[in-house]
């Protein structure tokens, strides 16, 4: 006869078993490609790996080489904190002011939020080259137009003083697929939230910060999260823009000679990561890299979950 | 305790069972032993080459011959491929037989790790001469004594000067010295009453088009690497030679003049090159410059020539590069390729036939002087070029173009101005690629 304690056990292994296996297909995916992939990466970063043969173990010589001795190292990651620091706001507060005025519109809203969407829907390639030529000095129909009202535009892409800044309007441009979103949540803010704020005498500025700030923080979050951890991993408007700029439009491995055209101020960590391993076969340096960017990345997620939590009250 | 242990316990288990998988999923598929001589290459091969529309329709007439004198060979060719694809698809052991590719810059890497066999073997059983190559291109095509590649056509560098505007100034002859070229670049050079520049004599900076230190280096026959394989850059006089003279044009220009004024100039590949528009009057470019004159600027009148040099016994130099074929050290079937090699690289027609087609230079010295080769006065001059013993290339290295890409961005600041030491700046250089060097292994 089994007892009741062993047939708690056996229900427990059961449920445990049925848990396992509507788990198992994410599980395996998530070993398969995250865990592996992450722990391949820490291993490659001590060892020297060409791909084609088994890695030899050299300690921490690529380490120091990355954080001590590469100082290109040390400029593409300054500007991608830059960038950073630049576009997550631009393209954040960016669509969500553009949200607004599209909801608040009374008259041919889905046509303007048609527009506005557009320009997420161009290919990166495609929009950046589009972009520089529209910006190029000399030639380009902006100075052209600025040339008409006296005014002599900058070099944009062209200038290293203002070429994060040109890729920052770039990614500005495409705000449409996170202004999409904004559009959405602040459809989501009860009426009744404003309507009880408006009694209470709130303004404006009031409304927005006391409800819709709170009420859309989850996508505020969204927004912010994906924004930075894409910004860390920026690599192919600013690949293609320095090409173009650079009037030496190329492909494959060859257009890592054009990268952080002009003078640098535009090469992105994950710029320098790509030409250290696969244009200077230093794979473990570029794995030290990609361990970097990972750790990172957690991180400054980490921060952000736990400032939102502050934010919001604990919802996020 | 006894819990925090077996959890402990279970983590090191898994940590090392990871490393485990990490390890064994390294590739480490040896080459195969090759065939003993006289053994009919039959089978399926697969070639990937980067080249599209008119150079891969060329390439496929020649391997159409190919087909045609080796019946029992399957040939699959996939055009478009880039060395990245090359790469990886050999690293994870699902690249193809064989491979072009456009740059010398991966003949260090893939000979030194056995991405591409060596080829050795097979040109001693086969008996094959390389003396017909000219040394600059055998140079390029092997790597601390591997042969792993071969070269398929060459470039070849020179110097190009719209005849018009010389005429307009009273010259008549393409500069033979950087003394002459700085002259000439000045009486050429066009401004407006503000001092921007409308027209560049020679556009001096390095980064535009085709203006790199690697393309520069024959003027003055300045050396990359010592035999040793460590950089040579900072203690080569000639590097600080010709980086004075490009300053100094740089300087009469103003770099803020240059700058604004090379913002203003249209793509390298296309029809709006400033030389084709007549916004420079001369510049550094391949042999394949002509092509693109004849399609999309007909009207220009052009001269070319072998780069100005800083010495009388150097005149006629000019830069060296090239193609290179291989066979993957994954081939399926190496003999096979092995024959398609040999017949694209060492059989005159084959060359021959390629360079009429794809307008590149030839590699053979019998294919040079063939009577068959298409070769007009101008693109004599870069047979020529190719020819001479005073013109360089860019030695294969473990880091690939990292001491090229490292000396560039020494480069900037120089040219720029922020970087005013030169022999620290150099040797700065020389330190950095050393020590990638030696963590490259």
């Amino acid at each position: 006869m089994p007892t009741a304690a062993s047939q708690g056990g056996a229900g427990r292994v059961r449920r445990s078993l049925v848990t396992l296996t509507f788990i198992g297909p994410a599980l395996i995916g998530i070993l398969i490609f995250l865990v592996y992939p992450l722990v391949a990466a820490v291993y490659f970063s001590f060892t020297r790996f060409d791909m084609f043969n088994p890695p030899v173990w050299v300690g921490l010589d690529f380490w120091e080489y990355v954080l001590f001795d590469d100082p290109t190292v040390r400029i593409a990651a300054k500007n991608t904190l830059v960038f950073v620091l630049l576009m997550v706001p631009a393209r954040t507060v960016g669509a969500l002011l553009t949200a607004m005025l599209l909801n608040a519109m009374k008259r041919s809203r889905s046509i303007y939020r048609t527009l506005y969407y557009l320009p997420a829907l161009a290919p990166p390639v495609t929009a950046t080259i589009a972009f520089v030529l529209l910006l190029k000095p000399g030639t380009g129909p902006v100075n052209t137009l600025l040339a008409q009202f006296g005014l002599e535009g900058p070099g944009w892409f062209n200038d290293p003083d203002w070429a994060k800044a040109s890729l920052t309007l770039l990614a500005l441009w495409g705000v449409g697929d996170l202004m999409i979103i904004f559009v959405a949540a602040l459809l989501d803010v009860p009426q009744a939230l404003y309507e009880a704020a408006s009694l209470d005498g709130a303004g404006r500025w009031h409304r927005f910060r006391y409800v819709t700030l709170p009420t859309i923080s989850p996508v505020l979050l969204f927004a912010t999260i994906t924004g930075v951890i894409g910004t860390f991993n920026y690599f192919t408007q600013a690949a293609v823009a320095g090409s173009v700029a650079s009037g030496q439009v190329t492909s494959g491995s060859g257009i890592a000679g054009t990268f952080g055209y002009p003078e640098n101020s535009t090469l992105t960590y994950p710029m320098r990561l790509y030409s250290i391993g696969f244009g200077n076969n230093l794979f473990g340096a570029a794995n030290v890299m990609a361990v970097i960017l990972f750790v990172v990345s957690m991180t400054a997620t980490i921060i952000l979950l736990r400032r939102f939590k502050t934010f919001s009250g604990g919802d996020s | 305790m006894q819990r925090l242990l077996n959890r402990r316990t279970t983590m090191m288990v898994g940590i090392a069972a990871a490393l485990a998988v990490v390890t064994a999923c390294t590739p480490t598929e040896a080459p195969k032993p090759i065939a003993t001589s006289g053994v009919e290459p039959t089978g399926a091969v697969e070639l990937w080459h980067f080249f599209t529309d008119r150079e891969a329709k060329a390439l496929d007439e020649t391997l159409a011959k190919f087909k045609a004198k080796y019946p029992k060979v399957t040939l699959t060719v996939k055009g478009g491929q880039d060395d990245a694809k090359v790469t990886t698809a050999i690293g994870a052991g699902t690249g193809p037989d064989m491979a072009i590719s456009y740059s010398t810059d991966i003949v260090g890497k893939f000979c030194a790790a056995g991405a591409w066999v060596d080829l050795n073997p097979y040109l001693q059983r086969d008996g094959v001469d390389l003396n017909a190559i000219p040394q600059v291109a055998r140079s390029y095509t092997e790597f601390r004594g591997k042969r792993c590649t071969m070269p398929f056509l060459a470039d070849a560098y020179g110097f190009y000067f719209n005849k018009g505007m010389f005429a307009e100034a009273g010259l008549t002859e393409a500069p033979k010295t950087l003394a002459e070229l700085s002259e000439m670049a000045k009486k050429l050079t066009k401004r407006s009453a503000d001092g921007t520049i409308e027209r560049a004599g020679f556009l001096p900076l390095f980064g535009f088009y085709e203006n790199s230190p690697s393309h520069f280096a024959p003027m003055v026959g300045a050396k990359w690497l010592n035999d040793d394989g460590t950089s040579a850059i900072g203690s080569d006089p000639a590097w600080k030679e010709l980086l004075t003279w490009q300053k100094e044009l740089v300087d009469w220009y103003g770099y803020d003049k240059l700058e604004k004024f090379r913002a203003s100039l249209g793509d390298e590949w296309s029809a709006d090159n400033a030389f084709h528009k007549g916004k420079v009057a001369m510049a550094v470019d391949g042999e394949w410059r002509m092509a693109f004159l004849k399609d999309q600027a007909p009207n220009v009148e052009f001269g070319v020539a072998p780069l100005p040099v800083n010495k009388a016994e150097r005149a006629g130099a000019g830069y060296i590069s090239g193609n290179v074929i291989g066979v993957s050290r994954t081939a399926r079937n190496p003999e096979a390729a092995w024959a398609l090699i040999k017949f694209l690289t060492t059989e005159t027609d084959s060359i021959v036939d390629l360079s009429n087609g794809i307008r590149n230079v030839p590699t053979t010295t019998a294919a040079l002087t063939s009577p068959r080769l298409t070769a007009d006065p101008a693109f004599k001059v870069f047979l020529d070029i190719f020819a001479n013993p005073n013109s360089g290339t860019t030695p294969p290295s473990a880091i690939g173009p990292g001491y090229q890409e490292t000396f560039s961005e020494f480069l900037q600041g120089w040219q720029s101005g922020t970087q005013k030491d030169l022999s620290a700046g150099l040797a700065d250089v020389d330190v950095r690629v050393n020590k990638m060097i030696k963590l490259a292994g």
